[in-house]
């Protein structure tokens, strides 16, 4: 502990700081992120297929966000990269557009996530259950599946598109409900057997969801449910007198990008707002120390159930969407893999960091959607090439690979993420920056630590 | 450091006879589980059936003929939770940390005994050899390679986070377990994604008793060698876990660590070898349990640890975590309530709901309401939160 102590104390600035200090407050730093974003976007543009160019592009989002510009250029230029670029892009190449859509689902239900592990400190195991719910609402709804459940009013089944709205809201409140339901019976239970008993959680409903096509038919069994209803294009006419003839696919998949983009950023904002708040401290205090928080009058069964609502609600929502976006979901999506990669989302972009969340999901379905495929085919041509690489390794079927190597590395050489949280980026290096008074508080529990422990 | 090791008095008693009553009381604790639980779950069928037979035909005679059956193959997944759930409790007694890690601990043994098996014919040793003592080595063999590889997984995933928040070192082991299940993919193969174990000349079924059915039949009832050298293998590994435990200076070392980590350390025992050391048998339990399953259904596959690994923790949670007798106690419960749910769930709705499936919705459900209801477990003692 004692080298630790003298650290250097520029080692603990923030990259956004030290960029600040390197490109200064003023005009340069703006003249380099439009020249970065502008530069990004023509390779993209001039080179549609190149996922090089493609993650330099994404990043530029990256670079808007840490350099020191006005708060309004940085939103003017990210309206320019995700509602202009983007789009038009996605009308050169749709596997990009649809890799940012699927990455938005993904940061929604990463930032659910980060609510009930990052902001209130339970580890939900199974999270990927409160979004099975809500895509299976909607999927069992849009389709004639639901006349199987109410049979008196089975010619009203499937319902018409335009309920999708109403589903996204009633998604939210589903989750919302099994979200308190499942908080209700686990509230006792301290942080490692929650992680157990949510894992079970998220098992038994995905084990539902393979199940109950028997002996009524109600979530299609094994073999999922196709055909799921999509939203209506209520904004044909436009296009019609705008004259913009695209295909009913490619309108669709434009659509729920905007949706996807405009669900994220209403999430962001909800939890953001959830953490300013007098509930986002009382999760804080549950999350130092919960003996003290009960202690200061938190209202703890309440917060941990608000925690588990306000988690499950994004992912609620999300799963409606995920099902209408691709009109087909199957038990296997639900596992407890996908539950994992969430977790591996919150845990590399840093628990509580609502950025951090964001970045994290976003690097996940990257490596998932775009690096690891390329990356195997270029292990292919090297294979080709005589390179001493096993016949059969393909690593796209090593994702649980990778995300045990994220979730080992992070929490050993960086707890706090890639976008730390400032309070909990201050907690893991307590000894770093507190004096050696603290540092001895601290040796109580380090005493086994290799670096301090008694050897004999 | 409120959980102790296990439920027997902390001073051990010198006399040879008391050493003995010790290391052996626990078996007794189990055979009434196993004779309480089988009649308990035996009966309610029964009535289940009596209450349900105007439905069905010939219900009740089915159900009979089953039961002993049932029993038995609850009682083998009992014992293999068990045996799995000691590797649990007992990190969990000494680190209070639950190693997400074991489930695939023991899916690597299970893995290294098949290899073991496949190696050995590949060579033709395997015909000459009896059958027993394949088992005997590819127990051990196992045990050595799984106790090995837990004591390199505390060493670089969990070690270095002693003393970080609780949920960090556990955030560290999902990894670990997902890491090792794509691993041993990646080693085993696809041509050898589903592990076959070589078959064993074991001899035929043992027969155990006959009855005879009101309708006339005769009911045979036998149990075949496999089970058998299951549930022996693993009672044999109990009471050897026991005497170690409580018997032996290491055992004191272990339950001193779990007792008070500074104390110990002061009183010169070696913190890190003896958590070294309880992952190592914990990681051998685990993995011996991999073999005996691998004989016992024939085929193993990477991700067999999961399910496994959570039913096994269900299991420690039930008979009370921290608990060795509860551990092997808790299994033997949730395996034969298991076995009972999967068997006749499917008979007495005639097939319209699949049984194995509702058997683990039904244990999750039953480590929810564990946890609910009485968190310190079947034969756990309550323990207080220290602030």
């Amino acid at each position: 502990m004692s080298t630790r102590q003298q650290t250097p104390a520029r080692e603990r600035l923030s990259l956004r700081q030290r960029i600040a200090g390197i490109v200064g407050q003023g005009y340069a730093a703006m003249v380099i992120v439009i020249l970065y974003v502008l530069l990004a976007s023509f390779w993209l543009i001039s080179n549609p297929f190149s996922t090089i160019a493609y993650l330099v592009f994404l990043s530029s989002l990256l670079v808007i966000y840490y350099f020191p510009i006005a708060t309004w250029a940085k939103v003017a230029l990210g309206l320019l990269v995700l509602g202009v670029v983007m789009p038009y892009v996605g009308t050169l190449n749709q596997g990009f557009l649809d890799v940012v859509t699927q990455a938005a689902i993904f940061v929604a239900l990463a930032l659910g996530l980060n609510v009930v592990v990052g902001f209130a400190g339970l580890l939900d195991l199974g999270y990927v259950a409160f979004f099975a719910i809500g895509a299976y609402l909607w999927a069992i709804f849009s389709t004639p599946q639901a006349a199987n459940i109410i049979p008196s009013l089975a010619q009203s089944f499937p319902l018409a598109g335009g309920w999708f709205f109403v589903f996204l809201i009633l998604g939210v409140i589903a989750a919302a409900i099994f979200g308190v339901l499942l908080g209700l019976p686990v509230l006792r239970l301290r942080g490692d057997y929650l992680a157990i008993v949510t894992l079970g959680f998220g098992e038994v409903i995905r084990l539902l969801a393979n199940n109950l096509n028997r002996p009524i038919n109600i979530t299609g069994g094994a073999q999922g449910i196709t055909n799921i209803g999509q939203p209506p294009l209520f904004f044909a006419p436009v296009l019609d007198t705008l004259n913009i003839n695209t295909s009913a696919g490619a309108t669709y998949r434009m659509y729920f990008y905007v949706m996807a983009l405009l669900i994220v950023l209403i999430t962001i904002m909800v939890a953001r707002r959830l953490n300013d708040s007098r509930v986002g401290r009382a999760w804080t205090a549950i999350r130092e120390d919960e003996t003290a928080a009960i202690a200061m009058g938190v209202p703890l069964v309440r917060m941990k159930l608000l925690a588990f609502a306000a988690g499950a609600t994004f992912a609620g929502a999300m799963g409606v969407l995920y099902a209408a976006k691709l009109r087909f979901i199957s038990p296997p999506t639900f596992d407890v893999v996908q539950s994992i990669s969430i977790l591996a989302m919150v845990i590399l972009g840093g628990m509580g960091s609502i950025p951090g969340a964001v970045l994290g999901a976003a690097l996940i379905t990257l490596l998932n959607l775009r690096i690891l495929p390329d990356f195997a085919n270029q292990l292919v041509i090297w294979r080709r090439a005589g390179l001493p690489i096993p016949e059969g390794f393909d690593p796209v079927q090593y994702q649980r690979l990778f995300f045990g190597l994220v979730l080992i590395f992070m929490t050993i050489f960086r707890p706090e993420g890639l976008l730390p949280e400032r309070r909990r980026r201050a907690e893991l290096h307590d000894d770093e920056e507190q004096g050696s008074d603290e540092g001895l508080v601290q040796d109580d529990q380090n005493l086994v630590h290799p670096d301090v422990g008694l050897k004999s | 450091m409120a959980v102790k090791a296990q439920a027997q008095p902390m001073v051990s008693d010198r006399s040879s006879l008391g050493t003995l009553r010790q290391v052996l009381a626990p078996i007794g604790q189990i055979l009434i589980f196993v004779i309480g639980g089988s009649l308990l779950l035996g009966t309610i069928v029964v009535m289940l059936a009596l209450a349900l037979q105007a439905g069905q035909a010939n219900l009740l005679n089915g159900v009979v003929s089953v039961l002993p059956l049932v029993i038995i193959d609850g009682l083998v997944l009992g014992f293999l939770y068990a045996t799995i759930a000691l590797g649990y409790t007992l990190v969990y007694g000494v680190l209070e940390f639950i190693n997400f890690a074991h489930g695939e601990i023991y899916m690597v043994g299970a893995f290294v005994g098949g290899g073991l098996g496949i190696w050995l014919a590949s060579q033709g040793l395997l015909a000459t050899m009896h059958p027993l003592i394949f088992v005997v080595i590819a127990v051990f063999v196992a045990m050595l390679a799984s106790g090995l590889l837990a004591v390199g997984i505390e060493r670089f995933a969990y070690r270095p986070l002693r003393g970080a928040p609780r949920l960090v070192p556990l955030i560290s082991a999902i990894g670990v377990s997902l890491v090792l299940q794509d691993l041993v993919r990646l080693i085993a193969g696809p041509a050898r994604f589903n592990l076959r174990y070589p078959t064993l000349n074991l001899g035929g079924r043992i027969p155990l008793f006959e009855m005879s059915t009101a309708a006339g039949t005769n009911l045979r009832v036998s149990i075949d060698n496999q089970s058998l050298i299951f549930i022996i293998t693993s009672l044999l590994m109990l009471v050897a876990l026991n005497y170690l435990i409580n018997v032996t200076k290491l055992g004191k070392a272990i339950r001193a660590v779990a007792q008070d980590r500074p104390t110990a350390s002061l009183m010169g025992i070696n913190v890190n070898l003896i958590i070294a050391l309880t992952f190592f048998v914990g990681g051998a339990l685990g993995g011996g349990a991999g073999v005996l399953f691998g004989i016992k259904y024939s085929t193993v596959n990477p991700y067999i640890g999961f399910i496994a690994g959570l039913k096994a923790f269900t299991a420690a949670v039930l008979g009370g975590i921290g608990n060795i007798t509860g551990a092997m106690v808790g299994g033997i419960v949730l395996g034969l309530l298991e076995a009972f749910v999967s068997t006749y769930l499917t008979l007495f709705t005639n097939g319209r709901l699949s049984g194995p499936d509702y058997a683990s919705v039904a244990s999750f459900l039953i480590l929810i309401g564990i946890l609910v209801f009485r968190p310190s477990g079947l034969l756990g003692e309550a323990a207080t939160q220290k602030v």
